[in-house]
Protein backbone atom coordinates (compact mmCIF):
# COMPACT_ATOMS: atom_id res chain seq x y z
CA UNK A 1 0.00 0.00 0.00
CA UNK A 2 0.81 3.38 -0.91
CA UNK A 3 2.71 5.30 2.10
CA UNK A 4 0.75 8.99 2.51
CA UNK A 5 0.92 11.18 5.01
CA UNK A 6 -2.85 10.79 6.50
CA UNK A 7 -2.17 13.10 9.50
CA UNK A 8 -1.28 16.78 7.30
CA UNK A 9 -4.80 15.15 5.37
CA UNK A 10 -7.18 15.01 8.49
CA UNK A 11 -9.49 17.93 8.63
CA UNK A 12 -9.86 20.19 12.06
CA UNK A 13 -13.27 19.56 13.87
CA UNK A 14 -15.33 22.80 13.95
CA UNK A 15 -15.25 24.71 17.02
CA UNK A 16 -16.61 28.13 17.35
CA UNK A 17 -19.48 27.34 14.80
CA UNK A 18 -20.90 24.73 17.03
CA UNK A 19 -20.53 25.37 20.59
CA UNK A 20 -23.47 26.52 22.43
CA UNK A 21 -22.40 30.12 24.04
CA UNK A 22 -23.29 30.42 27.98
CA UNK A 23 -22.93 33.80 29.88
CA UNK A 24 -19.38 33.21 31.08
CA UNK A 25 -18.86 32.38 27.39
CA UNK A 26 -19.71 35.33 26.52
CA UNK A 27 -19.01 37.77 29.07
CA UNK A 28 -15.24 36.56 28.38
CA UNK A 29 -15.74 37.86 24.77
CA UNK A 30 -17.52 40.88 25.82
CA UNK A 31 -14.55 41.88 28.27
CA UNK A 32 -12.42 41.43 25.31
CA UNK A 33 -14.41 43.33 22.80
CA UNK A 34 -14.22 46.25 25.71
CA UNK A 35 -11.11 46.14 26.41
CA UNK A 36 -10.10 47.07 22.64
CA UNK A 37 -12.95 49.23 22.56
CA UNK A 38 -11.60 51.49 25.36
CA UNK A 39 -8.33 52.31 23.33
CA UNK A 40 -10.51 53.69 20.87
CA UNK A 41 -12.19 55.72 23.97
CA UNK A 42 -8.69 56.95 25.07
CA UNK A 43 -8.57 58.45 22.11
CA UNK A 44 -11.48 60.00 22.45
CA UNK A 45 -10.26 61.94 26.08
CA UNK A 46 -7.35 62.93 24.21
CA UNK A 47 -8.87 64.54 21.53
CA UNK A 48 -10.91 66.09 24.35
CA UNK A 49 -7.84 67.25 26.56
CA UNK A 50 -5.76 68.67 23.59
CA UNK A 51 -8.70 70.71 22.40
CA UNK A 52 -9.34 72.49 26.22
CA UNK A 53 -5.03 72.90 25.75
CA UNK A 54 -5.79 74.79 22.14
CA UNK A 55 -8.11 77.38 22.88
CA UNK A 56 -11.94 77.92 22.47
CA UNK A 57 -12.28 77.97 19.08
CA UNK A 58 -11.00 74.01 19.00
CA UNK A 59 -12.96 73.32 22.58
CA UNK A 60 -16.04 74.62 20.52
CA UNK A 61 -15.72 71.68 17.93
CA UNK A 62 -15.28 68.65 20.39
CA UNK A 63 -17.96 69.93 22.74
CA UNK A 64 -20.73 70.27 19.64
CA UNK A 65 -19.65 67.04 18.13
CA UNK A 66 -19.77 65.53 21.58
CA UNK A 67 -23.01 67.36 22.53
CA UNK A 68 -24.73 66.20 18.78
CA UNK A 69 -27.28 62.78 18.88
CA UNK A 70 -24.10 60.47 17.71
CA UNK A 71 -21.36 62.22 19.80
CA UNK A 72 -23.48 61.23 22.90
CA UNK A 73 -24.35 57.94 21.54
CA UNK A 74 -20.67 57.55 21.23
CA UNK A 75 -20.24 58.52 24.63
CA UNK A 76 -22.73 56.37 25.93
CA UNK A 77 -21.11 53.30 24.44
CA UNK A 78 -18.05 54.53 26.08
CA UNK A 79 -19.48 54.69 29.11
CA UNK A 80 -20.73 51.22 29.07
CA UNK A 81 -18.01 49.78 27.50
CA UNK A 82 -15.42 51.43 30.61
CA UNK A 83 -17.77 50.00 33.31
CA UNK A 84 -18.38 46.91 31.62
CA UNK A 85 -14.59 46.21 31.70
CA UNK A 86 -13.82 47.62 35.41
CA UNK A 87 -16.50 45.01 36.35
CA UNK A 88 -15.30 42.41 34.41
CA UNK A 89 -12.17 43.33 36.10
CA UNK A 90 -13.76 43.20 39.55
CA UNK A 91 -14.31 39.58 38.60
CA UNK A 92 -10.96 38.61 37.42
CA UNK A 93 -10.28 39.43 41.02
CA UNK A 94 -12.81 37.41 43.01
CA UNK A 95 -11.91 34.45 40.87
CA UNK A 96 -7.88 35.18 41.81
CA UNK A 97 -8.93 34.07 45.34
CA UNK A 98 -9.91 31.06 44.09
CA UNK A 99 -13.53 32.07 45.39
CA UNK A 100 -16.72 32.50 42.79
CA UNK A 101 -16.14 29.06 40.56
CA UNK A 102 -19.00 27.06 41.62
CA UNK A 103 -21.84 27.02 39.05
CA UNK A 104 -24.23 29.46 41.15
CA UNK A 105 -21.06 31.53 41.56
CA UNK A 106 -19.51 31.63 37.89
CA UNK A 107 -23.12 32.07 36.12
CA UNK A 108 -24.14 34.61 39.00
CA UNK A 109 -20.88 36.82 38.47
CA UNK A 110 -21.44 36.77 34.83
CA UNK A 111 -24.74 37.91 35.08
CA UNK A 112 -23.55 40.23 37.72
CA UNK A 113 -21.13 42.19 35.12
CA UNK A 114 -24.00 42.63 31.94
CA UNK A 115 -26.92 43.58 34.61
CA UNK A 116 -24.31 45.75 36.49
CA UNK A 117 -22.59 47.46 34.09
CA UNK A 118 -26.22 48.63 32.05
CA UNK A 119 -27.63 49.88 35.37
CA UNK A 120 -24.40 51.91 36.26
CA UNK A 121 -24.01 53.01 32.89
CA UNK A 122 -27.43 54.41 32.91
CA UNK A 123 -26.76 55.75 36.77
CA UNK A 124 -23.95 57.66 35.58
CA UNK A 125 -25.93 59.59 33.09
CA UNK A 126 -29.28 60.24 34.62
CA UNK A 127 -26.51 61.81 37.58
CA UNK A 128 -24.72 63.05 34.78
CA UNK A 129 -28.04 65.28 33.24
CA UNK A 130 -28.88 66.25 36.68
CA UNK A 131 -25.70 67.51 37.69
CA UNK A 132 -25.86 69.68 34.61
CA UNK B 1 -2.77 31.13 16.87
CA UNK B 2 -6.25 32.93 16.67
CA UNK B 3 -8.05 31.33 13.30
CA UNK B 4 -11.33 31.80 13.71
CA UNK B 5 -12.58 30.01 10.50
CA UNK B 6 -11.88 26.43 9.29
CA UNK B 7 -9.01 25.66 7.20
CA UNK B 8 -9.89 24.78 3.33
CA UNK B 9 -9.91 21.12 4.01
CA UNK B 10 -12.62 21.31 6.61
CA UNK B 11 -15.29 23.41 5.92
CA UNK B 12 -18.37 21.34 6.10
CA UNK B 13 -20.70 20.46 3.30
CA UNK B 14 -24.19 18.74 3.20
CA UNK B 15 -24.07 14.83 3.34
CA UNK B 16 -26.79 12.50 2.94
CA UNK B 17 -30.18 11.99 4.50
CA UNK B 18 -30.94 8.72 5.35
CA UNK B 19 -34.29 7.35 5.02
CA UNK B 20 -36.71 7.33 7.49
CA UNK B 21 -37.71 4.02 9.24
CA UNK B 22 -40.90 3.32 9.26
CA UNK B 23 -42.08 4.19 12.98
CA UNK B 24 -44.50 6.05 14.45
CA UNK B 25 -42.32 7.92 16.60
CA UNK B 26 -38.43 9.34 15.22
CA UNK B 27 -35.69 11.05 16.21
CA UNK B 28 -33.59 13.31 13.89
CA UNK B 29 -29.84 13.16 14.14
CA UNK B 30 -27.37 15.62 12.63
CA UNK B 31 -23.79 14.02 12.56
CA UNK B 32 -20.69 15.23 11.11
CA UNK B 33 -19.12 12.41 8.82
CA UNK B 34 -15.61 12.36 7.50
CA UNK B 35 -13.86 9.66 5.42
CA UNK B 36 -9.72 9.53 5.23
CA UNK B 37 -10.27 7.58 2.03
CA UNK B 38 -12.60 9.37 -0.29
CA UNK B 39 -11.06 12.39 -0.25
CA UNK B 40 -13.50 15.08 0.39
CA UNK B 41 -14.42 17.26 2.81
CA UNK B 42 -16.32 16.72 5.97
CA UNK B 43 -20.29 16.82 5.33
CA UNK B 44 -23.17 16.64 7.74
CA UNK B 45 -25.61 13.48 7.40
CA UNK B 46 -28.94 13.51 8.60
CA UNK B 47 -30.39 9.99 10.42
CA UNK B 48 -33.82 9.32 11.50
CA UNK B 49 -34.01 6.72 14.87
CA UNK B 50 -37.04 5.14 15.68
CA UNK B 51 -36.61 6.07 19.16
CA UNK B 52 -39.57 2.68 20.07
CA UNK B 53 -36.58 0.62 19.18
CA UNK B 54 -33.93 2.53 20.65
CA UNK B 55 -32.33 3.52 24.51
CA UNK B 56 -32.42 6.39 25.85
CA UNK B 57 -29.25 7.64 25.18
CA UNK B 58 -27.36 9.26 22.21
CA UNK B 59 -24.49 6.74 22.36
CA UNK B 60 -27.66 4.09 22.50
CA UNK B 61 -28.81 6.04 18.91
CA UNK B 62 -25.41 6.13 17.25
CA UNK B 63 -24.84 2.57 18.14
CA UNK B 64 -29.07 1.93 16.48
CA UNK B 65 -27.41 3.91 13.60
CA UNK B 66 -24.06 1.84 12.80
CA UNK B 67 -25.97 -1.19 13.35
CA UNK B 68 -29.49 -0.54 11.56
CA UNK B 69 -28.33 1.94 8.98
CA UNK B 70 -24.90 2.82 8.16
CA UNK B 71 -22.65 0.39 9.68
CA UNK B 72 -19.49 2.82 8.86
CA UNK B 73 -20.66 5.46 11.05
CA UNK B 74 -17.11 5.22 13.38
CA UNK B 75 -16.78 6.39 16.84
CA UNK B 76 -15.06 5.73 20.11
CA UNK B 77 -16.94 4.16 23.02
CA UNK B 78 -16.47 1.29 25.52
CA UNK B 79 -17.84 1.35 29.30
CA UNK B 80 -21.67 2.75 28.39
CA UNK B 81 -21.56 3.94 31.80
CA UNK B 82 -19.69 6.89 32.03
CA UNK B 83 -16.71 6.16 33.51
CA UNK B 84 -13.85 5.07 30.28
CA UNK B 85 -14.70 8.81 28.75
CA UNK B 86 -13.95 7.27 25.34
CA UNK B 87 -17.72 8.13 23.92
CA UNK B 88 -16.73 11.56 24.61
CA UNK B 89 -18.24 14.24 21.98
CA UNK B 90 -19.41 17.67 20.98
CA UNK B 91 -23.69 16.97 21.25
CA UNK B 92 -26.24 20.02 21.21
CA UNK B 93 -23.11 22.71 21.55
CA UNK B 94 -21.61 21.01 24.57
CA UNK B 95 -18.68 18.68 24.91
CA UNK B 96 -20.30 15.35 26.95
CA UNK B 97 -20.11 11.65 27.02
CA UNK B 98 -22.89 10.18 24.48
CA UNK B 99 -23.57 7.63 27.14
CA UNK B 100 -24.88 9.65 29.52
CA UNK B 101 -26.33 12.32 27.34
CA UNK B 102 -30.31 11.24 27.11
CA UNK B 103 -31.54 12.72 23.47
CA UNK B 104 -34.66 13.52 24.92
CA UNK B 105 -32.76 16.28 26.62
CA UNK B 106 -32.30 17.88 23.34
CA UNK B 107 -35.01 19.99 21.81
CA UNK B 108 -35.16 19.06 17.64
CA UNK B 109 -32.66 17.26 15.83
CA UNK B 110 -29.62 15.86 17.92
CA UNK B 111 -26.50 17.47 16.44
CA UNK B 112 -23.49 15.43 16.94
CA UNK B 113 -19.49 16.55 16.15
CA UNK B 114 -16.59 15.17 17.36
CA UNK B 115 -14.64 16.97 20.18
CA UNK B 116 -14.37 20.66 19.12
CA UNK B 117 -10.47 21.81 17.36
CA UNK B 118 -8.89 18.65 17.06
CA UNK B 119 -7.62 16.98 14.02
CA UNK B 120 -10.15 14.14 13.19
CA UNK B 121 -9.16 10.48 12.49
CA UNK B 122 -12.64 9.59 10.75
CA UNK B 123 -15.94 10.71 11.72
CA UNK B 124 -16.51 11.45 15.44
CA UNK B 125 -13.04 10.13 16.70
CA UNK B 126 -10.30 12.81 16.96
CA UNK B 127 -7.03 12.52 17.64
CA UNK B 128 -6.12 12.82 21.27
CA UNK B 129 -1.95 12.25 20.85
CA UNK B 130 -1.37 15.74 21.95
CA UNK B 131 -4.06 15.44 25.33
CA UNK B 132 -2.35 12.17 26.28
CA UNK B 133 1.09 13.51 25.83
CA UNK B 134 -0.01 16.90 27.90
CA UNK B 135 -0.91 14.50 30.37
CA UNK B 136 2.46 12.92 30.80
CA UNK B 137 4.01 15.97 30.91
CA UNK B 138 2.43 16.72 34.30
CA UNK B 139 3.75 13.32 35.47
CA UNK B 140 0.53 11.77 37.15
CA UNK B 141 2.52 9.70 39.45
CA UNK B 142 3.64 10.03 43.44
CA UNK B 143 6.92 11.36 43.41
CA UNK B 144 8.80 10.97 46.51
CA UNK B 145 12.76 11.06 48.46
CA UNK B 146 11.86 9.39 51.50
CA UNK B 147 12.21 5.97 51.67
CA UNK B 148 9.57 3.85 50.56
CA UNK B 149 7.52 2.68 53.83
CA UNK B 150 7.04 -1.34 54.67
CA UNK B 151 3.48 -1.36 53.77
CA UNK B 152 1.09 1.85 52.36
CA UNK B 153 1.76 5.79 51.67
CA UNK B 154 -0.36 6.96 54.86
CA UNK B 155 -2.68 9.83 54.38
CA UNK B 156 -4.97 11.49 57.05
CA UNK B 157 -9.03 11.37 56.45
CA UNK B 158 -8.43 15.29 55.92
CA UNK B 159 -5.77 15.42 53.59
CA UNK B 160 -7.51 12.31 51.34
CA UNK B 161 -10.48 14.67 51.02
CA UNK B 162 -8.69 17.27 49.08
CA UNK B 163 -8.52 14.78 46.28
CA UNK B 164 -12.05 15.12 46.04
CA UNK B 165 -13.39 16.58 42.69
CA UNK B 166 -9.86 15.84 41.66
CA UNK B 167 -9.39 12.19 41.18
CA UNK B 168 -12.99 11.64 39.73
CA UNK B 169 -11.32 13.23 36.30
CA UNK B 170 -11.93 10.39 33.74
CA UNK B 171 -9.64 12.36 31.23
CA UNK B 172 -12.13 12.14 28.46
CA UNK B 173 -10.90 15.56 27.23
CA UNK B 174 -14.08 17.55 27.16
CA UNK B 175 -13.32 19.79 29.27
CA UNK B 176 -9.82 20.30 27.38
CA UNK B 177 -11.63 20.68 23.92
CA UNK B 178 -13.92 23.10 24.74
CA UNK B 179 -11.67 25.53 25.73
CA UNK B 180 -10.85 28.73 23.27
CA UNK B 181 -7.53 29.58 24.98
CA UNK B 182 -6.63 25.74 24.00
CA UNK B 183 -8.04 25.97 20.49
CA UNK B 184 -5.90 29.12 20.16
CA UNK B 185 -2.57 27.82 21.75
CA UNK B 186 -2.95 24.09 22.43
CA UNK B 187 0.53 23.68 21.11
CA UNK B 188 1.83 25.32 24.21
CA UNK B 189 -1.06 25.91 26.70
CA UNK B 190 -1.60 22.51 28.78
CA UNK B 191 -5.37 22.88 28.75
CA UNK B 192 -7.63 22.12 31.63
CA UNK B 193 -7.44 18.26 32.15
CA UNK B 194 -3.87 18.08 32.47
CA UNK B 195 -3.90 21.25 34.64
CA UNK B 196 -6.46 20.19 37.04
CA UNK B 197 -4.49 16.27 37.11
CA UNK B 198 -1.24 18.71 37.99
CA UNK B 199 -3.04 19.93 40.76
CA UNK B 200 -4.59 16.92 41.76
CA UNK B 201 -0.75 15.56 42.56
CA UNK B 202 0.45 19.01 44.32
CA UNK B 203 -2.05 18.99 46.72
CA UNK B 204 -1.34 15.05 47.64
CA UNK B 205 0.01 15.17 50.99
CA UNK B 206 1.82 12.12 49.97
CA UNK B 207 3.80 13.88 47.13
CA UNK B 208 7.19 15.16 47.93
CA UNK B 209 7.52 16.92 44.52
CA UNK B 210 5.45 19.93 45.04
CA UNK B 211 8.41 22.63 44.20
CA UNK B 212 9.83 20.77 40.81
CA UNK B 213 5.68 20.36 39.91
CA UNK B 214 5.13 24.25 40.24
CA UNK B 215 8.81 25.06 38.33
CA UNK B 216 7.25 22.64 35.61
CA UNK B 217 4.16 24.88 35.35
CA UNK B 218 5.37 28.53 35.78
CA UNK B 219 5.24 29.27 31.87
CA UNK B 220 3.13 32.09 30.27
CA UNK B 221 1.58 29.43 28.33
CA UNK B 222 1.71 26.18 29.78
CA UNK B 223 -0.50 27.35 32.83
CA UNK B 224 -1.10 30.96 32.71
CA UNK B 225 -3.08 31.27 29.20
CA UNK B 226 -6.39 30.21 31.08
CA UNK B 227 -9.05 33.34 30.80
CA UNK B 228 -11.34 31.57 33.33
CA UNK B 229 -13.93 31.49 30.50
CA UNK B 230 -15.45 28.69 32.38
CA UNK B 231 -16.32 26.36 29.12
CA UNK B 232 -14.45 23.29 31.37
CA UNK B 233 -16.58 23.74 34.31
CA UNK B 234 -20.10 24.49 32.02
CA UNK B 235 -18.85 21.47 30.34
CA UNK B 236 -17.57 18.67 32.54
CA UNK B 237 -19.68 15.38 32.07
CA UNK B 238 -18.68 14.46 35.74
CA UNK B 239 -18.91 17.90 37.00
CA UNK B 240 -15.86 18.43 38.03
CA UNK B 241 -14.51 22.39 38.15
CA UNK B 242 -10.52 22.55 36.32
CA UNK B 243 -10.93 26.50 36.57
CA UNK B 244 -10.89 26.83 40.09
CA UNK B 245 -8.06 23.54 40.00
CA UNK B 246 -5.99 26.31 37.60
CA UNK B 247 -6.79 29.11 40.03
CA UNK B 248 -5.40 27.13 42.70
CA UNK B 249 -2.45 26.36 40.96
CA UNK B 250 -1.55 30.23 40.43
CA UNK B 251 -2.38 31.15 44.70
CA UNK B 252 0.01 28.47 44.98
CA UNK B 253 2.48 30.01 42.90
CA UNK B 254 1.54 33.25 44.70
CA UNK B 255 2.11 31.94 48.13
CA UNK B 256 5.47 30.15 47.20
CA UNK B 257 7.01 33.34 46.89
CA UNK B 258 5.78 35.47 49.96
Amino acid sequence: MAQTDVKAARPLSPHLTVWRPTITYVMSIVHRITGGALYFGMLLLAWWLVAIASGPEAFGTVDRFLGSWFGMLILFGFTWALLHHLLGGIRHLIWDTGAGFSRAGRNGLAWATIIGSVLLTILVWIVGFVAR
Amino acid sequence: MVQLTLPKNSTITEGKVWPKPAASRTKEFRIYRWDPDDGRNPRIDTFHVNVDDCGPMVLDALLWIKNKVDPTLTLRRSCREGICGSCAMNIDGMNTLACTKGYDEVKGAVKVYPLPHMPVVKDLVPDLTRFYAQHAFIQPWLKTASPTPQKEWRQSREDRSKLDGLYECILCACCTTSCPSYWWNGDRYLGPAALLQAYRWLIDSRDESTGERLDDLEDPFRLYRCHTIMNCAQTCPKGLNPAKAIAEIRKMMVERQV
